[in-house]
């Protein structure tokens, strides 16, 4: 049989949407018959590869780097779902928007340090001002709701991928379900 | 020449990191950091927010333990309301958190890192994974998805929703059970049991197989720090902190959790996200100390329940004080499983849990509360402070993964030199770079967490950032 070549991302997530795809339970199984898993959090691979067929992103865009990595993303990708209010309206992430990125590090970097208080700025990402939904860097083609989507929901939208008919996935889950 | 090893992302943990590995210029490891690159904020977002609102939202800091953070952040609400919770409200959340354990434990032994310890280090890196043990040992792998499923079935019985439920509340619990509920979380306890104690008959066997693993995965000497009961006992919500040292002797006991910025103290690495806790009295240097499934079993006295106490008993036999190997957190995994399935088939026999008494109602009374439990990867620590209406001000939250930001860093050098050298690297070789990490298994997505910096492979750089050789992607 033909794999479908899948990935998953996580940028700015809790990893709650993961678990809920994992929440397939033995399902998963079912679904891994019909996939290759070409990138993920779950196997070993460490490069985002060319022509996957659906990649499913968690989490907002918070940093530089998750903005470099959800263009390039798009680009060796055919279908792109978002997966969770995190990466559909930036939902958590996005609550630390009404305060300054200074304020946001120095809370804990400096105030809540006991000794050495300082903002790391060697080798990690720089944050964006905002933390901000996936569709405002790049297109994406499904939307699924839910903190996070329900299992069935994920593996409903999966076979509709999948197999290329409704199945109805958005009926069972809703922002903030 | 000196170089640097890149290894970016680190996978198969929860969570996002990136390990940089130093070569003088023999080619000799000289020194390994651990990157942990994205941000969150929690503890700034929280700002404004009323108190009630933070078990809902604090859990979503990670979705891997959400009920643990629910419970801790509950506890600091209870402070903050000064309310005595009701003992069934006590017993309950005790016996969500024993799904939770059941669950997360599963998901760091099973889905991430049995590929390595089944499968072998150097395995195909493209079947290294879950899917490669189901093909190679398939009812292993279905064990461990069941029990997985045993604990998310569990949560949802009783709160609703298997990741991120409400039922966990300042002052309590929201809903009393129905028998029902109880019937549904009782049925599957039998197969639990029998899971856990078939994999750990078959991981004690095979620990002879690990020997290399055993001797270099952060073996040295620390302290240990975890929360005991008042008989000393495994204790994951309640109860008092303890310290020992690497012989086992006790350094700090009977430590009111609320004291915690007494003993513990955190320092701020330019390099990472990640903060790094230390025992205050000795310093950033002196002061590591570890935690989770393995410091626990080193620092208390027993479980607490008949089949886990024997298998602790042999536990700590393993060597003459503590067991100073991370790589037996895996086996104090499963040990901590047992414990879970034998205490919610107490906690379900307690008439207790039928009590309609589940919540103590007030309006806050206080400005501030401190909650610090054991999350499954050790001790966890919520803390803030209210205005009169009840909205935070600030917020302080030590995440369980950070405290083993020390020892981590020291295990990735222990596992770097002892496998590494720098004339060629090989993609197993670094495969054990990150089994080191995973037997720690961070939830880096709890410390914060990123996504690689760059979309990269194996990269060796010269002194001047220029890549040297590539190795391993695809
Ligand atoms: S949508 Fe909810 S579950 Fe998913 S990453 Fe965001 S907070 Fe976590």
């Amino acid at each position: 049989m033909n794999h479908t070549r899948v990935a998953t991302v996580w940028l700015d997530g809790c990893s709650g949407c993961h678990m809920s795809l994992l929440d397939l339970d033995e399902r998963v199984l079912d679904l891994a018959d019909r996939i290759e898993l070409v990138y993920s959090p779950l196997v070993d691979s460490k490069e985002f590869p060319e022509d996957v067929s659906i990649t499913l992103v968690e989490g907002a865009v918070s940093t530089s780097d998750d903005a470099e990595k959800i263009r390039l993303i798009r680009e060796r990708t055919t279908l792109l779902v978002s997966l969770g209010d995190c990466a559909v309206t930036a939902n958590i992430p996005a609550m630390r928007n009404r305060f300054s990125v200074e304020a946001v590090l120095e809370r804990a970097y400096v105030h809540n340090a006991a000794i050495g208080g300082q903002v790391p700025g060697i080798e990690v990402p720089r944050l964006l001002k905002r933390s901000r939904p996936v569709h405002e860097f790049v297109d994406v083609d499904r939307f699924l709701p839910g903190c996070p989507p329900p299992p069935e929901a994920i593996f409903n939208l999966m076979s509709e991928l999948l197999d290329g008919r409704p199945t109805g996935s958005s009926i069972i889950t809703r922002f903030g379900a | 020449m000196e170089r640097t090893i890149v290894i970016d992302p680190v996978t198969r943990i929860e969570g996002h990191g990136r390990v940089s590995i130093f070569l003088d210029e023999n080619g000799d490891v000289c020194d390994a950091r651990l990157h942990v690159t994205q941000f969150r904020g929690f503890e700034k977002l929280c700002e404004g927010r009323p108190y009630y609102e933070m078990p809902s939202l604090t859990q979503r800091i990670c979705g891997i333990c959400p009920i643990i953070h629910s419970i801790a952040s509950a506890k600091a609400c209870d402070q903050i309301l000064g309310v005595r919770v009701p003992d069934p409200a006590v017993k309950l959340r005790r016996l969500i958190n024993c799904a939770q354990i059941i669950q997360s434990h599963a998901v760091s032994f099973f889905h991430l890192s049995l590929p390595d310890l089944i499968l072998g280090m150097d395995y195909d890196r493209t079947k290294r994974n879950l899917f490669g043990v189901v093909e190679r040992y398939p009812s292993i792998a279905r064990d461990g998805i069941r029990l997985r499923s045993i604990g998310q079935e569990t949560i949802k019985a009783l709160a609703g929703k298997r990741i991120h439920p409400a039922w966990v509340v300042p002052g309590g619990v929201n809903e009393p059970l129905d028998s029902e509920d109880i019937d549904q979380v009782m049925s599957p306890l039998p197969e639990a049991m029998t899971i856990v104690r078939r994999t750990l008959d078959w991981f004690k066997n095979s620990l002879e197989e690990h020997r290399e693993e055993i001797r270099f995965f952060a073996n040295f000497p620390s302290m240990f720090m975890g929360l005991v009961n008042d008989l000393g006992n495994l204790e994951f919500i309640d109860g008092k902190l303890r310290l020992i040292d690497y012989k086992g002797d006790i350094v700090a006991d009977s430590v009111q959790p609320e004291r915690y910025a007494d003993y513990i103290g955190e320092s701020v690495k330019p390099w990472s996200y990640l903060k790094a806790p230390y025992y205050k009295p000795l310093g950033p240097e002196e002061g590591m100390y570890r935690v989770g499934p393995a410091a626990r079993l080193n620092i208390v006295d027993g479980c607490g329940t008949p089949l886990a106490d024997q298998e602790w008993a042999e536990f700590r036999s393993l060597g003459r004080g503590p067991a100073l190997s991370s790589f037996y957190n895996h086996y104090a995994r499963l040990i901590e499983i047992l414990y879970a399935v034998e205490t919610m088939e107490m906690l379900l026999n307690d008439p207790d849990i039928r009590s309609p008494h589940v919540r103590a109602v007030a309006q806050p009374n206080y400005e501030e509360g401190i909650g610090v439990v054991e999350a499954p990867r050790g001790t966890l620590v919520h803390h803030y402070k209210v205005d009169e209406h009840g909205l935070v001000t600030w917020a302080n939250l030590i995440v369980a993964t950070g405290n083993n930001e020390l020892a981590m860093n020291r295990g990735i050098m222990q596992t770097a030199k002892r496998f590494l050298n720098g004339k060629d690297i090989s993609e197993g070789m670094l495969n054990r770079v990150e089994a080191v990490i995973r037997a720690f298994d961070p939830c880096l997505s709890c410390s914060t967490h990123q996504v690689g910096e760059t979309i990269t492979s194996i990269r060796l750089l010269g002194p001047d950032g220029e890549v040297l050789s590539e190795a391993g992607p695809s």
